[in-house]
This record gives structure tokens, C-alpha cells and sequence, in this order.
């Protein structure tokens, strides 16, 4: 459980500093140093147990289907990197509560590190290498924020991008390799995967899921040719290079390098790839940052060289290699943190990171110098401190391998890229420390920091010392538990010593201490004679293909995405006809059944062959959009008539009142939008879609044949029949399936059709601005209208039938459990009783006397079928059970009070609020349009009132 | 009877497609339209073609025609109708931002376009 705790703690811990950040900057500090701080005590909690060689487990099911599961462990390897990257981001969060200026967003800072730290642990310590792989994304979405983080810097913004690019294109590579490695095991659990080395080694897919797997971790670790964006990283603030950099973000390819180590290891291909890589990295990593003037610059090309050195260490593939690389993992992180805090100090103290500018500091920052040397001295391996520990191990290793039958070239190279360590790492402790003071005219007078910034580095280098001096004592069981981890067997005879006698390790040693100092003497010439060398700019190069990458990608949603629905719907019909095509293909007994046909009355052939007319005139005259709707009203009524015939009262009635509602939804908007379709398709174009659509129909027609040609198989209706009196208390099967045994549906539906009336709601109100707005006020009105708006004959006969029409919506509500009818038909019905009043008494009139809220009336529907639906709760049944009472009225007769009658109710307010809303909203555009006020008298021409009133239009 | 029905469906999907794939609004309004009336047919269908054997239980009746399709085309029906209205609102809407009543809401080359420079 505390293992789960330790990975959610840091995420858990991000809400603190946005919050803490309003009681203070101190106090922001404190409670992100907090939540790092009960991390690592939970862990070191558990470090002994996990030394003396026990592993902690835990697992929770996600999606076990998957295999995806969050299951932890706790081993060697994973209690280092946990260490480190919770140590040492402890300090970090220190010294960056003193580093952030007042103007820098600090709980926001403290928030990315903590995500990102969160992320960190969760890598090193999954065991699920899907879980891995999603902290793995992680990480780069967080260092992004964190290298971005002064987003009003360009190269602080396009250093991130790039970090993310990179480390983001790896992390797809290795989705692959991972899931590859996944099927070849058959589990995605690291501990089983890692018994399998065999298997994964004889699999024909080792060398994709290696090469995959690689390119995800040295895109992370920055390992040649993926190391170009490590240094532009550094546009960073200091404490997140120092973080990112010495600790945790690229160490995460060396991580999973480490882990995977005894499956993947051992091969020529791995030791090729990988050695090769790392050899490249770490010699051209090391000669870069000679050169480079830039304190934080030369700091970065340096940790590319470091980390290849260890990269080329896990690819020698010998045990003793792999304890020399986890040996080193520890000592850099310790002064290459140290390392990049102190340049920050000086940064911040002096106001510029321009090696050229700098000399003597020592004097006048006496601590933050001592500090500098100290690390400076263990990066380039001179006794007694940490780095000439792992380095003799690393040259000791060179000694005894051989490239391509080469004996004498990983020696001679690892010589060189010392020699070059060497050389920058004096640089850096005699160009900026000691010597002379080059400008007197520095930004800020410097001098020591606060001890909060100071005290955190000092903490390094007193470790990079005490682990110099007493390598077996401090770091020995730690190393011996991680490189056990890593080989997963025997460790090796090693021992951790300053002295091994006269190796030729040491004479390694000795040649690049002494041709290092001699190129840091020859360093201005050098520098001048390289200064006119052209070399490649990895920056433009990257740029470069960016651009062309995103064209490139344009070019294709350009052409497959141009913005236009006609050849949208054009793909969609076509590939739905496609795939019914082969379907039809595959089995061409699937067009005729033999079940028993109905035969043909008459009156049904009369109704097909005026559909048939309609349909094909509809298209014909599709140009003349009246006449078109008019024909699509006869359809809808020919499809009602069908319904009736084909046993379907209860569709019948729906179709029927929804047909009157849609052909009046439709003229009102034809009062706006042309009343003609342009003829303007080419005949090419008309040929493509009417093959496209006698495809689609035929295939549609042909489908709906087949299926009513065959009998239908057991379903489940014969239930429905069953228990519709007996559990729905109704004899109108239909009904009950509505607001009964599917009522959870229909209870969805009525939402959908609320929301879909609140849409057209908001776009009609907000048609007012903008260009709709000047479109509508300077309309002009074309059709020539009625003189006679309200005629007297209707305006009488529809109050007549009011009362009636609303009785007849009333009596089909009620029946609706029993008989044809319910919510939505009574709703529609009710719908087109008032409209009626609408259309023949004029908007303004009806609306003063129709004081309904729409709105309220379709949330109050979707509530009440809401509550009728909870109230089965009451009586401790799921929800939408529904109940009935049989009840007797006078007159009325004998009928069931259900409780889906409280259902149905809302179905009919929502119905109701959903039709008027839409056609209220769509006449309101009208009036609009047409510039007139709304009437408040019932007809133009009273003939009760006097006949001198003036007409409106004349 | 069967053959009416599939052929009306097919028809009635040809022709709402080819209106579909016109390039004005109003068309494909009325194509989905038609293309609605199709599939709610052709889901009624599902449960097989009867006649006289509404779904409504009667005393010594047993034989009644399938009522599940017809629930679910019922609340198609209406949900259909708030499509079309929305989808109405919609290019309504489009019309008067864009001034014209092309569904790729380009002006190609519509007569009020070049009214509304003014």
C-alpha cells in the first residue's frame, strides 16, 4: 500500500503548491518539500529490507483485460532511481524557492515538478510496462511545462517543443517495442517478463522490439543522433536542468536500459547498437562542450557525454560493466546536480553565464567555488573523489573489449573522450574560479548566496566526496542491491576501491588528466582554428524538417479534410455501400429467404405506386423547394397510411402528427432561405451520385428483402407480450415497452430531443450579433404576401376547436397504457393544437395569452420522469420500476393508474416544450426578418371592430 | 406485400441520397429527410410485415405482430423530428452568417454575396 502511496503522493501533492502559493512563497515551498519529503521517508522505509535483497509488490486490477494493470515492485534498481529522484528533488525544491525571482509564478513551478516527479517514480517503480509506458508519456508532457516554463521566452518555448518532439517520437517507438515484447512473453508484467530472456532472444521480433525500445530511450537520454535536444533544453530555469538533467528525465532511457538489461542484453545486436551509441555520445558529447561559452551549455553537452558513457557501459553487456554503470549513475547524478546548482548561483549572482566573462569568482563567492570544484574535479575523475571511482571502472571495462575484432579502439576512444572530460571540466574550474577577473564590468557585484541555495549543492559534494573516500561503506550495499536487480543473477568479483594498483586503468587515467590540461593550455587556438569550421546546426535541422514534416501533413488533411460535407457525405455513403457490397459478395445466398410473403391488396398497390411517383418527382423537382416539400408531405402521409396497415396504430398516429409539425418547421424556414436550389451540379457530378445512390438503395432495398424473406429467429418480444399486462399493467404493448421495460431508453431519448430544442434555442438568440444581425436588419422582403394575414374563418374556427383538440390530446394521453396513443403522440397532438392558434391569430396575439415558459416545460418533463423513476428507489426497487393501481371513475370507466403514467407525463411535457420551443424560436427569426411589430390584435380585419382601422402592409 | 415495402425503402434511400449529396442546404434537409422515413421503415420492417395484429392484447387473441421494432421507431419518429429541426435551424443560421446557403459554407459565387460588400 505504501508503495502505491509513494508514486500517488507527488500527484496527490500537486494541488498543495497552487493552493499554498496564496499563504506565501515560503509556505508554497514547505508544503511541495513536504510532500517530496514523506515520499522518500515511506521509501527509505523499505530501503533496508529492499538492500538486503526482498521486493516489494503490489497490483490493483484497470483493465485486466488488457493486461493493463497498476502493479508496482520495489527492487534494487527501482529504490536507487526512487532515491535519487525523490533526494535529490527535495534539494531542487529548496534551492528553487531561492532561485525564483519574486516575478516568477512559483506555485506553478512547484506544480509541473511535482507531476513531473510523480511520473518519474512511476516509471521506475511500475512493474506493468503498459503502466510504464503511460508515465513514460508522462514525463514528457510534463518536462515540457517545465522547460517551457518562462513561456515569454522563445528559446524557452521552442526548447520545450523540441524536448517534446524528440522524447515524444521515441515514446511512440517504444509503445511498439513494448508491446511487441509484450507478445512475445504473453504479459505485460515486467517480473514475467524478465524471466523470459530466451524466448525474447530467439523470437524473429527481437531485433524490432529492440531497435523500437532503443529509440525510445536514447531520444530520453539524449544519445547521438537524438542528442541535439538536450542542450537547447537548458532555456530552462537552473533547477529544472538540475533536475532533469543530472537525476531523473534523461536518466530514464538509462533506467529502462538498466531494467531491461538482462532480457534484451548480451546480443551482438545490443552490444553493436547500443555500445556504439554510447562510445559516439559520450567522445562527441565531451569535444561539444569544449567549446561551448555558455555555462549551462557546456554542463549539457557534458551530461550527453556522461550519459552515453553509462549508455556505453550497458552495452558492453559483461556484469562488471553493468556495476560500473549503475556505480555511475549514482556519481553523476550527485555532481552533475551539484554542478548545474552552482552554475545557477552564478548565474544568479553575476547576472550572465558567459564562461568568457567570468575568473577569479572563487574570491568573491568563496563557498559556491568550493562547491564548483570540488564536483567539477569528481566530473573529470581525479582522486579521491567519486568520479575517478566510476570512471577507472568504465576505462578498466574498455580495456578488455573488443569492437569488430578492433582491440585497441574502445580504449583509444574512451582515452579521448576522458581526455576531453578532462579538459572542459577544467575549463570550467579555471575559467570561471580561479585565475583573474577577465570583466570587472559583471551585471551584478557577486558574492555568496543565501544559504538555502547553497546548502543544497554543499549536501552533493559533501556525497560526492564521502563516497570517494569511502566508496564501500556509503554507496556499496546500494550499488550492490541495484546491480543485482540489473543482472539478475550473480554479481560479479567487484570491489569499490580508490586504489587497485597499477591497472592500466590508471594509466589511462594518467594520459588524460595530463593531455587534458594540455588542451585546456592550447584552448584559445583551438578555439580559433574550429571557430571557422562549418558544422551542423542540429537546431535548423530540426526546424527544417518540422517544417517539412508539417506541410507534408497538411498537404494530406488538406486533400482528405478540405471542409467540404458534400465530399464527406460522399466518402461515408460510398464506403457504407462498399461495405455492404462485400458482404454481398461473400455470400450471394443472402438476397432471397423463403418465408411466406403477404400478398398485394390494392389499395396498398395504389400507395406504392404514388410513392413511387413522389419519390422520383421529388427529385426531379428538388429545384422547387416548395413544390419538394410538398411532395415530401405526401410521403410521409403514404408511410403513415403503411404503418396503419402493417398492424402499427401506435406509429401511425406518431408519424402523422410529426408530419404536420416538420412541413410547418419546413415553411417557416423556407420564409428565409431561397426558395429555389440553383441548378449548378455538373453532369459528371449528377452521374457519380446517382450511381452512388441507386448503389445505396439497392443495397438498403436488397438488405430489408432479405431479411423479411426469412422468419424471425427467437427474440425477445414474445416476453414483452407476455408480461405487459401482468408486470406493465398495460394492454397497449408498445406503450409499455416505452415507458416501461425500455423506459431507461426513452428517458434518454426525451433528453436528447430537450437538448436538441435548447440548441436550436441558442442558436436563435444569439443571431442577433454579428453578421446574421446585419443581414436580418437590412432584409428585404420578396414574397408578396397574404393581405388578409389572419382571416376571420380561421381565426373563428381554430378557437372553436381549441378546447377540442386539447380534450382529444388528454384522452390519448390517458388511453395511451391501453390503446394507441401516449406522451408523444398526446404531446404532438397538443403540439399542432397550439401552433394552430399560432398560425391563425398571429405570434404576439397568442403569446400574450399562452403564458408558458418552453424552457421550464422541457426540463420539467425530463424531471418528472425523472422523480417518477427515483420514486421505485423509495420502495427499494431499481430504478424505472414502475407500480399500478386499478382505479374506477364514473363516466370514464375503469382504467390503470401506473406509475409509467407520471413517466409518460414527462415524456408528453417534454415533447410539448421541444415542439413549440423550436417553432416559437424559428418564427421569432421571422419577424425579425420582415420588420414587423407583433400583432396584439387576433385578425387584420375585425369586423366587430370599426372599419376605419388602417391596414399594416399596404 | 414484401417486395413494395423493400423496394419503397430502397427508392426512398436512393433518392434521399442523391438529394444528400447536393450542394445546397435545403436539399439535403429534405434528403435526410427522406433517408429518416427509410430507416424508420426499414427497422419497423425488422420485426416482419403483419397485418391486422396490432399490439394491442386482446381478450382470446394470441397471435400479435412484433412490438419492439415499433418502440423503438416511435421515439425515432420524434427524435428524427428534432433533428430536422435542428439541422433546419442550423442552415438557417449558416445562411445568414455566410450569406448563402451552400453546405461547404463558401461563398460560391451566390448572388448575395456580393450584395452584402456594400
Amino acid at each position: 500500500m505504501s508503495l502505491t502511496l509513494i508514486v500517488l503522493l507527488p500527484f496527490i501533492g500537486a494541488v498543495l503548491p497552487a493552493i499554498m502559493i496564496r499563504a506565501g512563497r515560503n509556505a508554497c515551498a514547505t508544503a511541495t518539500g513536504s510532500v517530496t519529503l514523506l515520499a522518500l521517508i515511506l521509501l527509505m522505509a523499505k530501503a533496508p529490507a529492499v538492500i538486503a535483497g526482498e521486493v516489494f509488490q503490489v497490483s490493483y486490477n484497470w483493465l485486466p483485460e488488457l493486461g493493463l494493470n497498476v502493479t508496482f515492485f520495489l527492487d534494487g534498481l527501482g529504490l536507487l532511481f526512487a532515491t535519487l529522484i525523490l533526494g535529490i528533488g527535495l534539494l531542487i525544491i529548496i534551492y528553487a524557492r531561492f532561485y525564483l525571482s519574486k516575478n516568477d509564478p512559483m506555485g506553478r513551478f512547484y506544480v509541473f515538478l511535482l507531476l513531473f516527479q510523480g511520473a518519474m517514480v512511476g516509471i521506475v517503480l511500475s512493474d506493468n510496462i503498459l503502466l510504464l509506458l503511460v508515465f513514460w508519456e508522462l514525463t514528457s508532457l510534463s518536462s515540457f511545462l517545465l522547460i517551457g516554463y518562462w513561456k515569454h521566452l522563445p528559446e524557452g518555448r521552442q526548447g520545450a517543443r523540441m524536448a517534446l518532439a524528440v522524447t515524444g517520437a521515441g515514446g511512440l517507438a517504444m509503445i511498439a517495442g513494448m508491446l511487441i515484447l509484450g507478445d512475445i512473453v504473453g504479459s505485460y508484467n515486467l517480473t514475467d517478463i524478465l524471466q523470459h530472456a530466451d524466448l525474447i532472444q530467439a523470437s524473429p521480433m527481437y531485433v524490432p522490439a529492440l531497435i523500437l525500445i532503443l529509440l525510445g530511450c536514447f531520444t530520453k537520454s539524449a544519445q547521438f543522433p537524438f542528442h541535439f535536444w538536450l542542450p537547447h533544453a537548458m532555456a530552462a530555469p537552473t533547477p529544472v536542468s538540475a533536475y532533469l538533467h543530472s537525476a531523473t528525465m534523461v536518466k530514464a532511457g538509462i533506467f529502462l536500459m538498466a531494467r531491461m538489461w538482462p532480457v534484451l542484453s548480451g546480443t551482438p545486436e545490443w552490444f553493436y547498437i547500443v555500445a556504439t551509441a554510447g562510445l559516439v555520445t559520450m567522445v562527441l558529447g565531451a569535444w561539444i562542450a569544449i567549446f561551448k561559452h555558455d555555462l549551462k551549455g557546456l554542463l549539457a553537452y557534458s551530461t550527453v557525454s556522461h550519459l552515453g558513457l553509462v549508455t556505453m557501459l550497458f552495452g558492453f553487456g559483461t556484469p562488471m560493466a553493468a556495476v560500473a554503470g549503475v556505480f555511475h549513475i549514482i556519481n553523476h547524478a550527485t555532481f552533475k546536480a551539484a554542478l548545474f546548482m552552482t552554475a545557477g548561483i552564478v548565474d544568479h549572482e553575476t547576472g550572465t553565464r558567459d564562461i568568457r566573462r567570468f575568473g577569479g569568482l572563487l574570491n568573491l563567492m568563496p563557498i559556491a567555488g568550493t562547491i564548483g570544484i570540488i564536483s567539477a574535479a569528481s566530473m573529470a575523475g581525479i582522486i579521491p573523489f567519486n568520479g575517478f571511482l566510476s570512471k577507472e571502472m568504465m576505462l578498466e571495462e574498455a580495456w578488455h573489449t573488443v569492437w569488430f575484432d578492433q582491440a585497441w579502439l574502445v580504449p583509444t576512444l574512451a582515452t579521448i573522450g576522458a581526455i576531453f572530460s578532462v579538459a572542459y571540466s577544467f575549463r570550467f574550474i579555471f575559467h570561471v574560479w580561479l585565475g583573474k577577473p577577465r570583466d570587472e564590468n559583471l551585471p551584478h557585484h557577486p558574492h555568496d548566496p543565501p544559504f538555502g541555495m547553497w546548502a543544497p549543492p554543499a549536501f552533493l559534494t559533501v556525497l560526492v566526496v564521502l563516497i570517494g573516500l569511502f566508496p564501500g561503506t556509503i554507496a556499496g550495499p546500494l550499488v550492490a542491491a541495484t546491480s543485482g536487480a540489473v543482472i539478475g543473477g550473480e554479481l560479479p568479483e567487484y570491489y569499490l576501491a580508490l586504489w587497485h594498483g597499477l591497472t592500466p586503468a590508471l594509466g589511462m587515467s594518467a594520459i588524460a588528466l595530463v593531455l587534458g590540461a594540455v588542451l585546456l593550455m592550447g584552448h584559445a587556438g583551438l578555439l580559433s582554428k574550429t571557430a571557422n569550421l562549418s558544422r551542423p546546426d542540429a537546431k535548423a535541422m530540426f526546424d527544417c524538417a518540422m517544417v517539412k514534416l508539417v506541410a507534408l501533413s497538411r498537404l494530406i488533411s488538406d486533400n482528405l479534410h478540405n471542409g467540404s460535407l458534400q465530399r464527406y457525405l460522399a466518402i461515408m455513403v460510398m464506403a457504407a455501400v462498399a461495405i455492404g457490397v462485400s458482404g454481398f459478395y461473400a455470400q450471394p445466398d443472402y438476397l432471397s429467404g423463403s418465408r411466406e410473403l403477404l400478398d398485394v391488396s390494392p389499395p396498398a398497390a395504389i400507395a406504392w405506386l404514388l410513392l413511387v411517383v413522389t419519390c422520383i418527382a421529388s427529385v426531379f423537382m428538388h429545384h422547387n423547394r416548395l413544390l419538394t416539400l410538398l411532395l415530401v408531405g405526401v410521403i410521409g402521409l403514404i408511410v403513415s397510411l403503411g404503418f396503419i396497415y402493417l398492424s402499427a396504430p401506435d406509429l401511425a398516429l406518431t408519424q402523422i402528427s410529426v408530419e404536420v409539425v416538420t412541413v410547418i418547421l419546413m415553411l417557416l424556414a423556407l420564409n428565409i432561405l431561397p426558395k429555389e436550389t440553383p441548378k449548378e451540379s455538373m453532369p459528371g457530378r449528377k452521374l457519380r451520385d446517382v450511381i452512388v445512390s441507386v448503389a445505396a438503395g439497392l443495397g438498403v432495398g436488397g438488405a430489408i428483402w432479405a431479411i423479411m424473406t426469412r422468419d424471425l429467429p427467437n427474440s425477445i418480444s414474445a416476453y414483452h407480450l407476455a408480461n405487459s399486462k401482468i408486470e406493465g399493467g398495460g394492454t397497449n404493448v408498445v406503450n409499455v415497452i416505452l415507458v416501461d421495460f425500455r423506459g431507461f431508453d426513452t428517458f434518454g431519448e426525451i433528453i436528447v430531443l430537450g437538448i436538441a430544442a435548447l440548441s436550436i434555442f441558442a442558436l436563435i438568440e444569439t443571431v442577433t450579433q454579428g453578421e446574421a444581425a446585419k443581414r436580418l436588419a437590412n432584409w428585404v422582403v420578396s414574397n408578396r404576401r397574404s393581405a388578409d394575414r389572419h382571416p376571420m374563418m380561421m381565426v373563428v374556427a381554430t378557437r372553436v376547436m381549441l378546447p377540442l383538440s386539447l380534450m382529444v390530446g388528454v384522452y390519448i394521453f390517458l388511453r395511451g397504457h391501453n390503446e394507441p396513443g401516449g406522451g408523444f403522440i398526446a404531446g404532438l397532438v397538443v403540439s399542432v393544437a397550439l401552433v394552430m392558434q399560432y398560425m391563425a391569430s398571429g405570434f404576439g396575439w397568442t403569446q400574450n395569452r399562452m403564458k408558458v415558459n418552453y424552457h421550464g416545460m422541457i426540463g420539467l418533463g425530463v424531471i418528472a420522469a425523472a422523480i417518477t423513476g427515483v420514486s421505485a428507489w423509495v420502495a427499494g426497487l431499481p430504478f424505472l420500476t414502475s407500480g399500478f393501481v386499478h382505479v374506477h371513475l364514473p363516466i370514464v370507466g375503469e382504467f390503470e393508474l401506473a406509475s409509467a403514467m407520471g413517466f409518460d407525463l414527462g415524456v408528453f411535457l417534454t415533447v410539448v416544450g421541444a415542439v413549440m420551443l423550436a417553432l416559437a424560436k424559428l418564427s421569432q427569426v421571422e419577424r425579425m426578418a420582415e420588420h414587423v411589430d407583433v400583432n396584439v390584435d387576433p385578425m387584420d380585419h375585425d369586423p366587430s371592430v370599426s372599419v376605419a382601422t388602417p391596414e399594416k402592409e399596404a | 406485400m414484401e417486395f413494395l415495402v423493400a423496394s419503397s425503402i430502397g427508392l426512398l434511400i436512393a433518392c434521399g441520397t442523391y438529394l444528400l449529396l447536393r450542394g445546397r442546404t435545403f436539399p439535403v434537409v429534405i434528403g435526410l429527410a427522406l433517408i429518416s422515413y427509410a430507416v424508420n421503415v426499414f427497422l419497423f420492417a425488422m420485426g416482419r410485415l403483419t397485418i391486422n395484429m396490432p399490439p394491442i392484447l386482446r381478450d382470446g387473441v394470441t397471435e400479435y405482430t412484433d412490438p419492439l421494432p415499433q418502440a423503438l421507431v416511435l421515439t425515432a419518429i420524434v427524435i428524427s423530428f428534432g433533428m430536422t429541426a435542428l439541422i433546419v435551424v442550423l442552415s438557417i443560421r449558416a445562411y445568414l452568417e455566410i450569406g448563402n446557403d451552400h453546405v461547404d459554407g463558401r461563398p460560391v459565387g451566390a448572388p448575395s454575396e456580393a450584395g452584402d460588400k456594400n
